[in-house]
């Protein structure tokens, strides 16, 4: 089938090139839009295009980018700035603690994607000294795991007493009395903890509560089930692993060593929207609630921030910001990148110091949504 | 692939547009393409988009054409298996136990299918060729259940414990709807053939309220149009859809029969299409000018 090979070849070509600028194609995608396209005839282009769309399924927010990429591939338009270049042309840097292997390896060689550094970033390593707030994180870890947000798990559990009876037991009880019932058997949906994710800022601006608020998520990684740390600044670094070590100044030491860009510029916007686009990590956001530790001052586009946020809240349970800033009763969310997420955000308080973001942390399985 | 070219005689999109449209249905060219294909695929079709743009009425439609039974599974947070599969009637299974332990009868089978409550996506499985499953509004559902689903869509079999896997013996059609309240998981989205329902056109929506409302002059489903295109570019809570423009119309129309002057019909009966307090306030000192620009 010689004369099927080409076209064919040409489609495929699409696949990757949408590959190439992040969309996720899986095979069984490609192979129902191709079954499509034999399906409809087809007649026109325009079978083509409305067949891709509804197998290959982008995103309702990348319709126009998925457009211009389809015209640009089989009707040959040019789109300047869509072909060659997937992303923005200076790419976040997403830098992780290796994820894979039983044991972690600290202080090694950072995996990186993207192309050159921001001009502004400043690359320098800080060193913690032991922190004075022991006391107070240790009674936040002892609080905590009972109030942690909980969701209901999909399996049952056997219970003293509630409004579930659990008939099957029941019943699967009477058969070895001769079909009596002999007691009443409860059930109840099993709890679990639900995934935080922390966003730590460590910009310049945020300078002298990093210490602090690393402290705090050694404190959450240990205590809690399902804990995933971040940090943002000019580049997005998982410092989850590090963070398990018992030791805190450890924990804090190999961790510190893994963030390259302590005090530099803020990024927010591009920081969360580089979180948003490693679906591993995305997924870990999925039904989680976050927290996000950081002034709100946004150097870069206001708008990718909200963007960002507005897709977080999408993804997430509850999003709560803490801002320094708000421990000034008169506080209002001013900076443009803040007031365009605000609306996005279950809270937005105080974070000025570890007690307030403990309380916050604690008060939030208990909160209705916003 | 087991790919069908027809099914009930539709061959293309453009008959499935045709056939939705005699079930008073309009269907743009990528509503009936994806819908046809999903169809001829034997893939889940999911339908994404606002609240109110007619992804339920667009499966309530697809199943009068096919002349299939709708059953319908609305998700809620905390749906779980009993409600969506299927559950053991366990008085009658108690009753038939007693019976035979007095001697009224010979040996039952508590797990034959007289002791089965079927929920609807079992009754779906049973009788693929007779019903379409519409699994309604699934952001509202639980992740856990999202997962189990995924199960569920791509072998379309399920097994229950006392009777083993209960496979369906073709691929039945199943219509998934969400209002992106939340986002869906990736592999859910691939399972499927997707389509996002915009809001439709002003012809087209117009279209839908010639036909869907009785008695509504062509100018009045005009100037409703209109209207509703500029309530949904302002900054509200609900914004309306079409089964609130359609009934908009409707509404504006008996008030006018009744004597009401147009744009007062109109204004009177702005509780049907804005149904939030805050969006009322917030309307209130443009919706004059917003009227009048509409009418004219």
């Amino acid at each position: 089938m010689i004369d099927t090979a080409r076209p064919i070849a040409h489609f495929l070509g699409f696949i990757a090139l949408l590959r190439r600028s992040d969309f996720a194609v899986a095979p069984e995608q490609t192979i129902a839009w191709l079954a499509a396209i034999e399906l409809l005839g087809p007649q026109e282009i325009g079978d083509i295009r409305r067949a891709a769309r509804a197998t290959l399924a982008p995103p309702p927010e990348r319709f126009a980018e998925f457009d211009a990429l389809f015209d640009a591939h089989f009707l040959g338009s040019i789109v300047p700035g869509l072909e060659g270049e997937p992303s923005e042309e200076e790419p976040l840097k997403v830098a992780e603690d290796s994820s894979v292997g039983p044991e972690p390896i600290f202080g090694e060689e950072i995996r990186e994607s993207g192309a050159k550094a921001a001009t502004a970033e400043r690359l320098s390593a800080r060193r913690f000294g032991p922190g004075g707030e022991g006391e107070k994180l240790r009674l936040f870890s002892r609080a905590l795991p009972a109030r942690m947000p909980k969701r209901r798990g999909y399996r049952w559990r056997s219970a003293r007493g509630g409004a579930g009876t659990d008939a099957r037991r029941m019943f699967r009880d009477a058969m070895r009395h001769a079909g009596e019932i002999v007691s009443l058997r409860h059930r109840q949906r099993r709890l679990r903890q639900r995934r935080v994710v922390v966003l730590i800022d460590v910009s310049g601006s945020m300078k002298e509560r990093t210490q602090a608020h690393l402290a705090f998520a050694h404190a959450l990684v240990r205590a809690a089930d399902s804990v995933e740390v971040f940090t943002i600044g000019t580049r997005l670094t998982r410092i989850t692993r590090p963070l398990r070590l018992r030791n805190r100044e450890q924990a804090l030491a190999s961790a510190s060593l893994l963030v390259a860009d302590w005090d530099g510029g803020t990024r927010i916007g591009d920081a969360l929207n580089a979180f948003l686009a490693v679906p591993r990590f995305s997924a870990l956001a999925r039904g989680a609630a976050l927290v996000v530790l950081s002034d709100g001052l946004e150097r870069g586009d206001p708008t990718a921030m909200a963007d960002a946020v507005a897709r977080f809240a999408r993804l997430c349970w509850r999003i709560i910001w803490l801002t320094p800033l708000a421990a000034d009763p008169a506080f209002e969310a001013r900076t443009a990148g803040l007031v365009a997420a605000r609306p996005y955000l279950d809270r937005l308080a105080d974070g000025s110091s570890i007690d307030s973001i403990c309380a916050n942390v604690l008060a939030m399985a208990n909160e209705k949504a916003a | 692939m087991a790919v069908r070219h027809t099914i009930v005689g539709i061959g293309s999109p453009r008959e499935l547009e045709e056939a939705l449209r005699a079930a008073y249905y309009l269907a743009d060219e990528e509503l009936s393409t994806a819908a046809y294909l999903a169809l001829a695929l034997g893939k889940p079709l999911l339908l994404e988009g606002a609240p109110g743009v007619g992804k339920t009425e667009a499966a309530k439609a697809i199943a009068g054409v096919l002349g299939r039974t709708l059953l319908r599974l609305q998700c809620y947070e905390g749906i779980d298996a009993s409600a969506a599969l299927y559950e053991w009637n366990f008085p009658r299974q108690m009753l038939a136990l007693r019976r035979q332990s007095e001697g009224a009868g010979g040996n039952v089978d508590i797990y034959s299918d007289e002791f089965l409550i079927e929920r609807p996506m079992l009754a779906c499985l049973r009788r693929p060729q007779e019903t379409v499953l519409l699994i309604d509004e699934i952001d509202r559902s639980d992740h856990e259940f999202e997962a189990f689903l995924l199960e569920f869509l791509s072998d379309f079999q399920i097994s229950i414990p006392e009777r083993g896997a209960i496979r369906a013996y073709e691929r039945p059609v199943v219509i998934l709807t969400s209002n992106r309240t939340r986002e869906l998981h990736e592999a859910l989205r691939r399972r499927c053939v997707y389509h996002w329902i915009e809001y439709p056109t002003p012809e087209r929506e117009m279209r839908i309220i010639m036909i869907r409302a009785s008695g509504v002059s062509e100018r009045a489903a005009r100037a409703v149009v209109a209207a509703v295109g500029r309530l949904r570019r302002e900054p509200l809570a609900k914004h309306p859809g079409i089964a609130e423009a359609v009934e908009w119309a409707e509404a504006a129309t008996l008030l006018n029969e009744q004597g009401a002057r147009w744009p007062d019909a109109f204004r009177r009966s702005l509780g049907v299409v804005l149904k939030d307090e805050d969006d009322l306030v917030h309307i209130a000192p443009r919706i004059d000018a917003i009227l009048a620009e509409a009418q004219a």
